[in-house]
């Protein structure tokens, strides 16, 4: 598909290398921390981040998978019918909970996510990771931890493959409507 | 293909692929594709994680409206769609023949029209009679109707559950024997049973007295260009077998049907005695089939009648799992039908 | 209705005039005068007529002589919240039969010589001819023969507890031995109630499929067989109401052959419908039966049955095994239908559609234009007795009788416009090949189809 290329594998690499240091400097280390992907694609994000940590601290940190359908405030257009188990291999109670997406875009979806985290139990601190931050908030939500900040217009779609889910690392704008 | 519909929200390659049109109604299971049966159990799978959590609530269908009318009575059903609804944040309300103008002799359809009027998003119904819900889905336009039993016909939520029960300890139905044993006849769980056991593959043995087996539910001939339009006989494995002995031979499910007893007094068959000795499962019925065979019945039981009770509180037995089920399948469902959309391509 | 006022003379012109009384198959004219047929002939010119003359034209048309139903529900006395003589009489008119015959299940029941004047004096006010069936049965309850002297006496033309076999062998026995001298029929509605408690349609696969109770074809052919068995006891003569199941048609075939005094009917759903439309499809076989399914418009007694069967009823009426169609018109009201199909009446509102239907068998070669109209005429008025013959012909001095259809003109059957009360078809929305065009009764034109014929052609 056509489209225009923003990061090509090295530069992913390049923003998730950069993105794990600072949540190791912001934490103080990797003690208490878990990393909750949003399915899809926060969870191939989320492992990458937590290998380096592995690789930098030799410190296994969990890494969840959070399907967020359940909480979605706009029932009647978006939610999927296809709904996957969320699992968290450790309790998120007193734990720094990072919620790991690939884009950051209106803020609804990170407010679903940590809806969901909230009824699992009580983090000491929920962060937020993305790799793309394109804009266009409707929520009062930002960011911790951002690999790359991307301006687009609102018509755009920002896309993002990783290997694992989609065989290419790659990041591109889009025109919406394009089939 | 990926396509991003917003900067979160997209269909994966990874991905399971989507379910085509969004589903309406839930009045049986035969018109359930292979794929929306197992979307719909895979579905039933998270919904047990909610069910597992300490927090049993999630909002996704806050401000949605589902009626559970009942003209039969039912405690499980009922229950399980209450706490379903419940769970998911929608606001339930439970109307039953006997406290409302049912009573009163106001038809069925200005029953639903009413409620309709009132912004009811979903309506699952019981009643006695085949093919009521049909004819709500038909009269109401804006309404999603799920069966919760109509007369002898259909149960797919039952049937539904039955699938998710069996799939979860057989790891797949594909290639399975099941054997259903009882009244088939007069047995809406049995009928959903067939078209989601062998919607996904299994074989299909119904066993019970000759006098309670029902006619086969597609023409003689379907799949062979003489009648259903030359489509497959979804039901070509499907077969009857009087003889239980004979019937439970390799089977990896045994579900048992109940007995309505006053079937007795109609004739149907000689006596409960005669019943219990040639259709009742007990163990040694049990050990011709395979060896981790499972035993499921849709309740209530007639214990010591449809399953011996040794049987029946054994650890083949599935049956106080299947009633946990109820509640996460019907989760699904209604999750499908209030809350979920197919995101468009 | 554009009943037209009454001249002194009509001629229908150009039309193939179907006359099986008078073994006329032809292209001709017909000329009526003072209510009565005057002429048959290939060509009366208008001009050669003295006084006013209405003329119609039929080229194209087929012309013969009103049908006969020898099997209606009028509703009246009762159930006027279902049909009326009147309006019943109207929607037969439209649907080309010059002669009914009320079924006598009314509330209360037509089992005496003042209910039949009743009917009668009701029917007389309406355009078309009102004949009446009396009771068996006192109240149609089983147990006692009705008055069936004074019933004949009051102008009943036949016997009959429709909607309701003749359960009590021994009555049905009794009531063919009686009725022996009195020149009427017993017209049984056959099913076997041990057979079909409950059943609300056609055991098979569609039943099954549905969960509904089902009724086996057996419950219809065991009562048969009774029934023919006691027609050759009794020497009384049978007619043998809507069958449906090629078992009922071969046992009545081989009773004929026996020479017995054995008559029988078919209504038209039964010769084009099967069991299938109960899954709201009109016919189309589907692996699932979604919203549409349980179509209560085809809950009817007896019931939709398969594919054989049809065949059977269809080859029956061919070969004249089975004498007549009759309609079994049974008209209810929308909450009657408007329900579960368990809770919903039997029965089909059939005047307005029966031509179109049973034309199906024509255009698909199974019967001759000709015999169908003979199953339609002298079928029945032989069914009912000599009396009956002048109504079915058009010979010169009986009563002009008489319908005008064009058996090509395609039409889509919409329940708003039927006459009757009863809206309860199946076939709403389906296309029909054969519309009746204009119906005379008594040389007068009570139904016109507008925009069909011209009729205007007045000197």
């Amino acid at each position: 598909m056509a489209g225009r290329r923003i990061m090509d594998a090295d530069e992913i690499r390049r923003a998730v290398t950069r993105m794990f240091h600072e949540i190791l400097e912001r934490n103080h280390g990797a003690d208490e921390l878990l990393l909750a992907g949003i399915r899809t694609r926060g969870v191939p994000l989320a492992q990458r981040l937590a290998r380096h940590i592995q690789d930098s601290e030799n410190a296994a940190v969990p890494v969840g998978r959070l399907d967020i359908n359940l909480y979605r405030d706009d029932l009647s257009e978006r939610p999927r019918l296809r709904i996957r188990p969320t699992t968290m291999p450790a309790d998120v109670t007193g734990r720094t909970v990072v919620l790991v997406d690939d884009v950051l875009y209106t803020g609804r979806t990170v407010r679903a996510a940590m809806d969901a985290i909230s009824d699992l139990g009580r983090p000491l601190r929920i962060q937020v990771a993305a790799l793309v931050d394109r804009g266009h908030r409707e929520l009062p939500i930002r960011a911790d931890f951002v690999g790359k900040n991307i301006p687009t217009r609102q018509m755009e779609l920002v896309r993002v493959r990783f290997c694992e889910t989609d065989g290419v690392d790659d990041v591109s704008i889009l025109e919406r409507g394009a089939p | 293909m990926v396509v991003a519909a917003t900067g979160d929200t997209r269909i994966l390659q990874s991905d399971p692929p989507p379910v085509q049109g969004r589903r309406r109604h839930v009045l049986d299971l035969d018109d359930f594709t292979a794929e929306e049966l197992t979307a719909t159990l895979d579905n039933a799978d998270a919904m047990r994680g909610v069910l597992e959590r300490d927090v049993k609530k999630v909002p996704a269908l806050r401000g949605r409206v589902v009626i559970t009318l009942f003209y039969e009575a039912s405690t499980r059903t009922r229950i399980s769609f209450e706490e379903a609804g419940k769970i998911l944040s929608a606001d339930v309300i439970n109307m039953t023949a006997s406290a409302s103008s049912v009573e009163k002799g106001e038809s069925l359809l200005n029953t639903g029209l009413t409620l309709q009027a009132m912004g009811v998003d979903v309506i699952v119904i019981r009643h006695p009679h085949a093919g009521a819900p049909h004819f709500l889905a038909r009269n109401l336009a804006n309404v999603a109707v799920i069966n919760a039993g109509d007369g002898a016909h259909a149960h797919p939520t039952q049937g539904l559950l039955d699938l998710y029960t069996a799939r979860a300890h057989l790891g797949g139905i594909a290639g399975r024997k099941v054997v259903i044993v009882g009244d088939v006849l007069h047995s809406r769980v049995a009928r959903s049973a067939v078209w989601g056991f062998a919607g996904l593959g299994a074989s299909v043995v119904l066993c019970g007295p000759p006098t309670l087996m029902p006619d086969p539910l597609v023409p003689q001939g379907w799949g062979t260009g003489t009648g259903g339009n030359g489509a497959p006989n979804p039901l070509a494995d499907v077969t009857v077998q009087p003889d239980l002995d004979a019937a439970i031979e390799g089977a990896d499910l045994v579900m048992a049907l109940r007995l309505q007893t006053e079937r007795q007094q109609r004739g149907f068959f000689p006596s409960v005695r005669e019943y219990i000795r040639r259709w009742q499962v007990n163990d040694d019925r049990m050990a011709r089939a395979n060896t981790n065979a499972l035993l499921m019945h849709p309740g209530p039981m007639n214990e010591g009648i449809e399953v011996s009770s040794r049987l029946a509180h054994g650890e083949r037995s599935l049956i106080e799992e299947q009633v946990t089920n109820g509640v996460a399948i019907r989760m699904a469902l209604l999750y499908q039908l209030a809350g979920a959309t197919v995101v468009e391509d | 209705m554009a009943a037209k006022a009454h001249i002194g003379q009509t001629l229908i012109s150009g039309g193939r005039v179907i006359d099986p009384a008078n073994g006329l198959d032809a292209v001709t004219d017909v000329l009526i005068a003072d209510g009565v047929i005057k002429a048959v002939n290939p060509s009366i010119p208008a001009e050669s007529l003295d006084g006013e003359v209405q003329v119609i034209r039929a080229d194209g048309m087929v012309v013969c002589p009103g049908f006969i139903d020898i099997h209606t529900h009028l509703r009246e006395p009762g159930f006027e919240y279902k049909e009326t003589i009147a309006t019943g009489a109207a929607a037969a008119v439209r649907g080309g039969f010059t002669t009914i015959c009320a079924m006598p299940n009314t509330e209360p029941s037509i089992d005496n010589g003042a209910m039949v004047d009743y009917v009668l004096s009701r029917g007389a006010t309406t355009p078309a001819r009102v004949k009446v069936i009396g009771c068996v049965s006192k109240d149609r309850a089983g147990h006692e023969l009705a008055d069936m002297e004074e019933l004949i006496d009051a102008g009943v033309v036949a016997f009959s507890d429709d909607g309701d076999p003749v359960y009590d062998a021994g009555l049905m026995r009794l009531a063919l031995t009686y009725s022996r001298g009195l020149g009427a029929p017993i017209t049984n509605h056959c099913q076997e109630h041990a057979l079909c408690c409950g059943g609300v349609m056609a055991e098979g696969w569609v039943s099954s499929r549905l969960g509904l109770a089902g009724i086996p074809a057996v419950a219809e052919e065991a009562m048969v067989a009774r029934d023919i068995g006691l027609a050759e006891l009794t020497g009384g003569r049978l007619h043998l109401a809507h069958l449906s199941s090629a078992g009922s048609v071969a046992m009545v075939r081989q009773a004929k052959a026996r020479g017995l005094l054995v008559t029988a009917e078919v209504c038209p759903h039964h010769l084009l419908l099967t069991d299938q439309w109960a899954l709201g499809l009109q016919c189309s076989p589907s692996v699932s039966a979604g919203p549409a399914a349980y179509d209560t418009h085809t809950k009817v007694y007896p019931p939709l049955r398969g594919d054989l069967d049809v065949a059977a009823c269809i080859a029956g009426l061919a070969d004249g095994t089975i004498d007549c169609v009759a309609t079994d018109h049974a008209p209810h009201d929308r909450v009657s239908k408007e329900c579960t199909y368990q809770d919903a009446a039997f029965g089909i509102s059939v005047l307005e559609t029966a031509l179109g239907t049973v034309l199906a068998t024509v255009h698909d070669g199974s019967i001759s234009l000709s015999d169908m109209v003979e199953r339609m005429t002298t079928g029945p008025a032989r069914v009912l007795g000599d009396g009956f013959a002048k109504y079915a012909g058009l010979t010169p001095g009986t009563p002009a009788d008489i319908v005008v259809f064009d058996p090509n003109a395609l039409w889509t059957v919409d329940v708003n416009d039927f006459a009757s009360m009863g809206r309860n078809t199946p076939l709403n929305g389906v296309e029909l090949r054969g519309r009746v065009a204009a119906t005379l009764v008594g040389g007068r034109v009570v139904f016109e189809e507008p925009g069909m014929l011209n009729t205007g052609g007045e000197l």
